[in-house]
């Protein structure tokens, strides 16, 4: 679906990204996962194109990204923020639809779409007409979901989803998102810095340190045959989690 | 919202083009002193007898109505021979009349014949005090060197006046002081002072029973008074200089100062002492009916509206664009912000005095002093309003591949709606209260009270202005905060 050829990104201050080479596989979730300023949110909006890498190339679908491009491109991923990035002058129903309007979609289709997507993301019918500010943090994420998927993108590019959401409602979260991943068989794209919720829904994970891929592989492969002593300790500091999802781990 | 925006707009644009004053007229324009309002009040009255429209628009500096002659924005307004001879043509140093009119042809001007009365610079003593010294003419003073002048600063120091005058006629006095024009009458009154400086039929002079002393070696240069008007009058308008020729010889010093007096000390308002004038002179019943403080209120809200309502709809127009281009280029938005910055820091006054020499006077150089005045809160908050999206909002927008332009339509034009509505309201604001110094150029609204007030110190046509302007804006202060409410979802509001 990805590919990243020597990407990197350099800032002024400092290189948030060196060297980068992945593959992100078709119909699987991805999980990028890293101590906190390692990169992860900078490769994530590479993906989408919010920034260029200042060398390397970053290829959709083998396509590259580039400017003339990107807005189509764009409309073939969906994008999902820690705190939702919900538009706060419109409501639970203009956000989600506000592309499909844009595009000239029907109303029918429109309104046929939205009742599916609120069917899939649980998301009550009595809030639709509701604005950002009087939407609970859940289902603030929810209408973020349903805003992404609106147009049935190809990839769902997801930077902490549930990172804002206290533990309770963040466990049903979890659960929901990855029977609609699953539902939905789409290629997922997810920052976290949670090993657990890793494990939880990745099947794929890359663990990243200094703006740099360290390893990339199921959680049993990075657990087995760390690449390193960094990969080693850092599965190893979160254990008593997987411990506790043992019987879910492959 | 967008629809909003342009409501907001079209109600500026309507409210300013429904007030737009139409008809074809013949404008007189008189300067900021009673005596040439009443001029030019006697020459409208026997114009508009002669069935034409007139706009008389007073208050003006020399200049202003100088250049205002030249560029065709005014048709007629009163002058001093001495005022063209010495300010305005000095450089040509003409010494005849024949000189002058030559001189005016060339600009395409003309001067009637002399009106009658000589407004030049004279000396004055208490009636009672010269009768005492037996003084008559100014070469009588060298009789008395002990004696206290006090004059103006500008008679001290212009090259025709004291120095000159004690030169020419020898005076030996030593006590002589600069003070404030109205301070040199009351100086005469309380016997501080002997003798002062005065314009041959001011007012004050029957008030305070001075004596104006005889100019008896032709000292004072001739500030006869004319009407200059342009030549083309002659063909488009030939009975309009056959009223102005009427007037030639026919006002005495005395006749005018007792005007000058009947509207400066009794409060007469100035319509009615040229009115009575005419009559006296002419035979000819030119009082218009007095119009009523309600008349008068509305005609002036409506110009005021004017200035505003165009003034502003163009402001909004560009400053907004102005706003989002900054907001969008680092460097370009700096360099406008800047640019609109340096505009405010201008003194308003000198704002509206700029616009003359590219636009004339009138309403046209004050609604564009207005506009360029009422851009910067507009520009400004519309660049903080944009700059104040939190970026996750911003690219979420972006990431979902909706393109820049739609971007700014649906999304950040909407998020920074209120602050933009609040530059327009800081905007208005001001230019409401800044309207009022387009009467100073001619544009009329509630400084034409104001000014009028300020002239014959009558407090209460200074309300007649004043009042409205903070009514008018606080009203719109009102609009807008319903505006708000109306327009701003509620989950919005902070
Ligand atoms: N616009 C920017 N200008 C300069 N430095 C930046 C910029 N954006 C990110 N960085 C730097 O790049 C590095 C990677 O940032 P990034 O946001 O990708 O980290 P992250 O892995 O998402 O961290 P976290 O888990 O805390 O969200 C950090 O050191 C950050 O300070
Ligand atoms: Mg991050």
């Amino acid at each position: 679906m990805f590919d990243l050829r020597h990407v990197w990104k350099r800032y002024e201050t400092a290189d948030a990204l060196r060297d980068v080479n992945l593959s992100i596989p078709e119909g699987e979730t991805t999980i990028l996962i890293g101590p906190s300023g390692c990169g992860k949110s900078t490769l994530l909006r590479l993906l989408i194109g919010l920034i260029e890498p200042s060398e390397g190339e970053v290829i959709f679908e083998g396509e590259r990204l580039q400017p003339g491009a990107l807005i189509e491109m764009r409309r073939r991923m969906g994008y999902v923020i820690q705190d939702g990035g919900l538009f706060p002058h419109l409501t639970a129903r203009e956000n989600a639809t506000l592309m499909a309007h844009y595009l000239g979609w029907s109303g029918d289709r429109v309104n046929d779409r939205l009742h599916e997507l609120a069917e899939l993301t649980h998301f009550p019918a009595s809030g639709l007409d509701r604005h950002p500010a009087h939407l609970s943090g859940g289902q603030q994420q929810r209408v973020s979901l349903m805003r992404a998927l609106m147009l049935d993108p190809r990839v769902l590019l997801m930077d902490e989803p549930l990172g804002a959401l206290d533990p309770m409602i963040r466990a049903e979260l979890q659960e929901e998102l990855r029977d609609i991943f699953r539902t939905l068989k789409k290629t997922v794209v997810m920052v976290t810095h949670d090993l657990a919720e890793a494990a939880f829904f990745g099947h794929s994970i890359v663990l990243m340190r200094q703006g740099g891929v360290l390893q990339q592989g199921s959680l049993h492969e990075l657990f087995h045959n760390p690449a390193d002593e960094f990969v080693n300790r850092f599965i190893k500091a979160q254990r008593s989690h997987l411990d506790a999802l043992k019987e879910d781990s492959p | 919202m967008r629809r909003a925006v342009t409501l907001l707009f079209a109600l500026f644009l309507l409210a300013g083009l429904l007030t737009a004053a139409s008809a074809q007229t013949i404008h007189v324009g008189s300067k900021n002193f009673t005596e040439s309002v009443i001029l030019g009040d006697i020459a409208s009255q026997l114009i508009r007898d002669a069935g034409f429209q007139v706009d008389h628009r007073k208050g003006f500096g020399t200049r202003f109505l100088w250049n205002g002659l030249e560029q065709g924005d005014i048709d007629l307004y009163p002058e001093y021979t001495g005022t063209l001879t010495h300010e305005i043509l000095s450089q040509q140093k003409i010494q005849t009349d024949d000189e002058l009119r030559a001189a005016l042809r060339e600009r395409g001007l003309r001067m009637t014949k002399p009106l009658g009365f000589n407004n030049t610079y004279a000396l004055a003593m208490r009636e009672r005090r010269a009768s005492e010294l037996g003084v008559k003419t100014i070469s009588d003073l060298r009789a008395h060197p002990d004696l206290a002048f006090g004059f103006s600063n500008e008679f001290m120091d212009r090259a025709d006046g004291w120095p000159a005058l004690k030169q020419r006629y020898n005076l030996p006095q030593t006590n002589v002081n600069g003070l404030e024009h109205d301070l040199a009458y009351r100086g005469l009154e309380g016997g501080s002072i002997d003798l002062a400086d005065v314009y041959a039929t001011d007012a004050e002079i029957e008030y305070y029973h001075l004596h104006v002393l005889e100019d008896d070696l032709g000292h004072f240069p001739e500030y006869k008074a004319v009407f200059l008007y342009r030549e083309e009058l002659r063909q488009s308008a030939p009975a309009v200089v056959e009223r102005l020729d009427r007037l030639a010889g026919a006002i005495s010093d005395d006749a005018m100062r007792s005007m000058n007096a009947q509207a400066k000390i009794e409060q007469i308002p100035d319509g009615q002492v040229a009115s009575e004038f005419i009559r006296r002179e002419f035979n000819l019943d030119t009082q218009t009916a007095q119009r009523t403080l309600w008349e008068r209120f509305v005609y002036n809200t409506m110009r005021h509206l004017y200035l505003v309502g165009v003034s502003m709809a163009g402001a909004i127009l560009i400053a907004i664009p102005l706003g989002v281009a900054a907001a969008k280029s680092r460097g370009f938005g700096q360099a406008i912000l800047g640019v609109v910055s340096v505009i405010q820091t201008i003194p308003s006054l000198a704002i509206f005095v700029f616009m003359i020499p590219l636009l004339g006077i009138g309403a046209k150089p004050a609604i564009a002093a207005l506009f360029f005045y009422s851009l910067l809160p507009i520009v400004r908050n519309t660049y903080a309003g944009l700059c104040g999206i939190p970026v996750s909002i911003r690219e979420s927008a972006e990431a979902m591949g909706l393109p820049a332009f739609a971007r700014l339509r649906l999304i950040e034009l909407p998020l920074a709606f209120r602050s933009i509505l609040a530059g327009v309201k800081t905007s208005v604001v001001i230019n409401i209260g800044t309207a009022t110094l387009g009467a100073l150029i001619g544009a009329g609204g509630y400084g034409q009270p104001i000014l009028t007030g300020i002239r014959l110190d009558n407090m209460g046509l200074i309300m007649e202005g004043a009042v409205p302007a903070a009514i008018m804006a606080l009203a719109a202060q009102g609009l807008f905060e319903l505006i708000e409410r109306w327009l701003i979802p509620h989950a919005l509001r902070s």
